[in-house]
């Protein structure tokens, strides 16, 4: 090893953050585990509809639980570091907010921004490490010619992370490190296996965090019952593109576009939510069809391997986690970078304000923004 | 790298003579202590001789002492042990979680609790405790020193206030034992607990006084040990420690070891203070025992300090030991009026007997150097600082 670096490693207490570890170890590097605790997963436990316990969940004590024995066994320093109140101010408040106006908001997205690349990154250089590595799938690489730190797209495309992780600046890129993104889930735990680590075969999280079993509105209900706040009243009207009102709906939070289900009206052919209207609080459906758009705005956008828009560039853009890019032309709206226009060669379907628009020039990262 | 360990508030090293007295009760002299024949009575023995000398430590009566498992259950064993549905107890704002959260659970079984307050140095009024007296209060349950800061509470004070409205006192006097001397007739309590571990016995043991005459309901119900206060065999090469870390604690004061414990901690904090801007010691003006001194750091977050200085090999704490990464503000600090960021940036640094005057020297190497470095890196005022 020519050059040991101090490396924190973000780890939670997973297969693919404790493998990052065991391998930077390996590599002759002083590395610095660090789990971050984000969310008390019993805090709402007991509210209605949300389960006793919660187990097997990032930030639950089984998780520290493993995280704390993977750096045992492989011989580094090991800490846990709370940032519950920056998570719950910068990701829980807004994920709540999101929802309740009407969009479909990304949580890992905003947790990446202000917690991992942000929060973790500051904790690391205090602590006297020079790069934070995470087990995310992408690969991050210093491209001589442009001056810039690029992100890109992972060997293992089934297990693509650069939609979540377009909003790291160029700063936070040249810290970071993404030991995985040459290799694949199965590659990955087969290190594992090597490195014997006891949780080679434990199973991958899926679903949103802090959001146990998945039901994002019983969720809301018991976040903000806690607080003592009462759900907003966002009742309103069932409304056809031509706008005639058919029906009535118990809240903007239910929806988001393109859902099918649970509308409550019966007509002949199928409806579908076009556009949730968070002003008037109308949810405005149709068919198939009308869900097929064109263009997006996408604002607040972070660009990564280009300074500016100068010029409208053609790109691929990826308008949701399991979407397979599109091809478009991107264009910039005003004067600054922060707001842009995105205009398919195809018109794409359901394309749902609050997720984020990735733009992509092949493997390479463009940037991305909140589609609005 | 040298490591220092500057955390005797969380824990303490089995001091080499208790070790040595403790030994051959693993395996030599294994019997247990409630056992007829010779093996029982050997343990039997070497179990009163250590109550006699934890007795002495505490200035009362062997047949007052109760070996318990540590500080928790000393605690808990009294303020259980002593209250019913109905009753009405008085404690403090800033007691050990041992205390707080068994009053907690006194409230959901029917009681009433009264939390005092303490002032900007931590101390609790006397008089507050007088307010709070009421016809139906059965116990008082306030520290004798706080696990954090230090600040001894005037427990005198309270102890005869206790005596006038013939009112049970409990007092915690975990991080007091083995650090100042005590005497629980001059404090005038009916109960008070210590823990093994903070004083150079090994973790697992304490003990509890019980004032003779009082009733005191057990936690556990088995066997008729320690006067059925206490079912279970004994935890004989524990209460063989405890034993000697008093008889050490007793010969330690006469040889004055806690002026010369105050002493290091004094340079400590003075030449921390004398190296470092914004920063300050909380607790300032109150009595402390020897040993702890909380100082804050403003613009520092305090876990990461406790990282970065463990990195480098000095041991401190944020405030009580917690491992599950919980990063509550300090309920001691907050109730002392500090606002939640600067108990944040709170460090507590606790000396034991093993320190020496070359630990504090390379502590005094590390500290100063490791707040500027974080104030420089700070998201709060550094050059790093987060825009909105």
């Amino acid at each position: 090893m020519p050059n040991p670096q101090t490396i924190a490693v973000a780890m939670s207490g997973g297969v693919d953050s404790s493998t990052v570890a065991a391998m930077l170890r390996a590599e002759g590097h002083n590395v610095i585990g660090l789990t971050m605790q984000l969310w008390n997963q019993r805090r709402l436990a007991g509210h209605e509809g949300m389960p006793e316990q919660v187990t097997g969940r990032c930030c639950s004590l089984d998780d520290v639980y493993d995280a704390r024995r993977v750096a045992e066994h492989i011989g580094i320093p090991y800490y846990v570091v709370n940032h519950e109140e920056r998570f719950e101010r910068d990701v829980v408040r807004p994920f709540v907010a999101e929802y309740l106006s009407g969009r479909t908001p990304i949580p890992c997205s905003l947790c990446n921004n202000h917690l991992k690349f942000d929060q973790l990154l500051v904790v690391a250089q205090q602590i006297g490490a020079d790069r934070v590595a995470t087990g995310h799938y992408a690969r991050v690489e210093y491209d001589e010619n442009s001056g810039r730190w690029l992100l890109k797209r992972p060997t293992d495309r089934s297990k693509d992370q650069t939609y979540f992780l377009f909003g790291l600046t160029q700063e936070q890129l040249s810290r970071t490190l993404f030991p995985l993104g040459g290799m694949t889930k199965p590659e990955v735990r087969e290190l594992a296996h090597k490195q014997g680590l006891a949780l080679a075969e434990k199973p991958d999280s899926q679903e949103i965090c802090f959001v146990p079993g998945g039901d994002y509105k019983r969720f809301i209900d018991a976040y903000l019952a806690e607080n003592g706040e009462a759900l907003p009243d966002t009742a309103g009207e069932l409304v056809t593109e031509s706008g005639e009102v058919i029906g009535e709906h118990g809240g903007i939070h239910n929806f988001t576009v393109g859902q099918r289900k649970g509308l409550g009206v019966a007509t002949g052919s199928p409806l579908y939510v076009i556009q949730i209207n968070g002003a008037d609080k109308q949810v405005i459906v149709g068919s198939d069809e009308h869900l097929y758009s064109r263009t997006l705005r996408a604002r607040r956008v972070n660009l990564i391997s280009v300074e500016d828009l100068h010029e409208p560039i053609q790109v691929s853009v990826k308008i949701r986690h399991r979407h397979e890019p599109a091809s478009a032309m991107l264009e910039k709206v005003g004067d600054d970078d922060d707001e842009v226009l995105v205009t398919f060669d195809q018109p794409q379907r359901a394309i749902t304000p609050g997720q984020a628009a990735v733009f992509y020039a092949g493997d390479i990262v463009v940037g991305g923004g909140w589609i609005s | 790298m040298p490591r220092i360990y500057l955390d005797n508030n969380a824990t303490t090293p089995t001091l080499p003579e208790v070790l040595d007295a403790m030994h051959p009760y693993f395996g030599e002299h294994f019997g247990n202590a409630s056992s007829i024949h010779h093996h029982g009575q050997e343990t039997r023995a070497a179990v009163e001789r250590a109550r006699d000398s934890v007795a002495s430590l505490l200035g009362c009566r062997p047949a007052e002492i109760v070996f318990t498992s540590g500080g928790t259950e000393g605690d808990n064993l009294a303020i259980a042990g002593l209250t019913n549905a109905g009753d009405h107890v008085i404690t403090s704002s800033i007691e050990h979680h041992a205390v707080l959260h068994a009053c907690k659970h006194l409230e959901e079984i029917g009681c009433e609790v009264t939390y005092v307050p303490v002032d900007g140095r931590g101390l609790v009024d006397p008089d507050d405790v007088r307010r709070a007296l009421r016809s139906n209060t059965k116990l008082i349950s306030i520290m004798m020193a706080n696990n954090e800061t230090g600040v001894v509470q005037p427990v005198e004070g309270i102890g005869e206030i206790a005596a006038e409205a013939d009112v049970y006192f409990h007092t915690d006097a975990v991080q007091a034992a083995g650090k100042v001397p005590i005497d629980v007739n001059r404090i005038g309590c009916d109960l008070l607990s210590i823990s093994g571990h903070k004083m150079h016995a090994p973790q697992g043991v304490g003990a509890l006084y019980v004032r003779k005459g009082t009733r005191l309901e057990p936690l556990f119900y088995g066997g008729r040990h320690e006067r059925s206060r206490r079912a279970g065999t004994e935890n004989v090469p524990g209460i063989v420690a405890l034993g000697k870390a008093a008889e050490s604690a007793r010969q330690g004061f006469e040889r004055g070891d806690d002026q010369k414990i105050a002493a290091l901690r004094d340079r400590l904090q003075q030449g921390i203070l004398a190296q470092t801007e914004e920063a300050g010691v909380n607790g300032d003006g109150a009595p402390r025992v020897p040993n702890t001194s909380n100082i804050y750091f403003d613009h520092i977050d305090g876990e990461a300090m406790v990282i970065s200085l463990d990195l480098k090999g000095l041991a401190v704490s944020t405030g009580a030991a917690c491992s599950s990464g919980a990063n509550e503000p300090s309920h001691v600090l907050l109730a002392m009026g500090l606002r939640a960021d600067r108990a944040r940036a709170s460090i507590r640094f606790s000396l034991g007997k093993q320190n020496t005057a070359e630990d504090i020297d390379i502590a005094l190497a590390l500290v100063p150097e490791t707040v500027a470095r974080l104030r420089e890196l700070s998201p709060v005022c550094g050059k790093h600082a987060i825009k909105a």
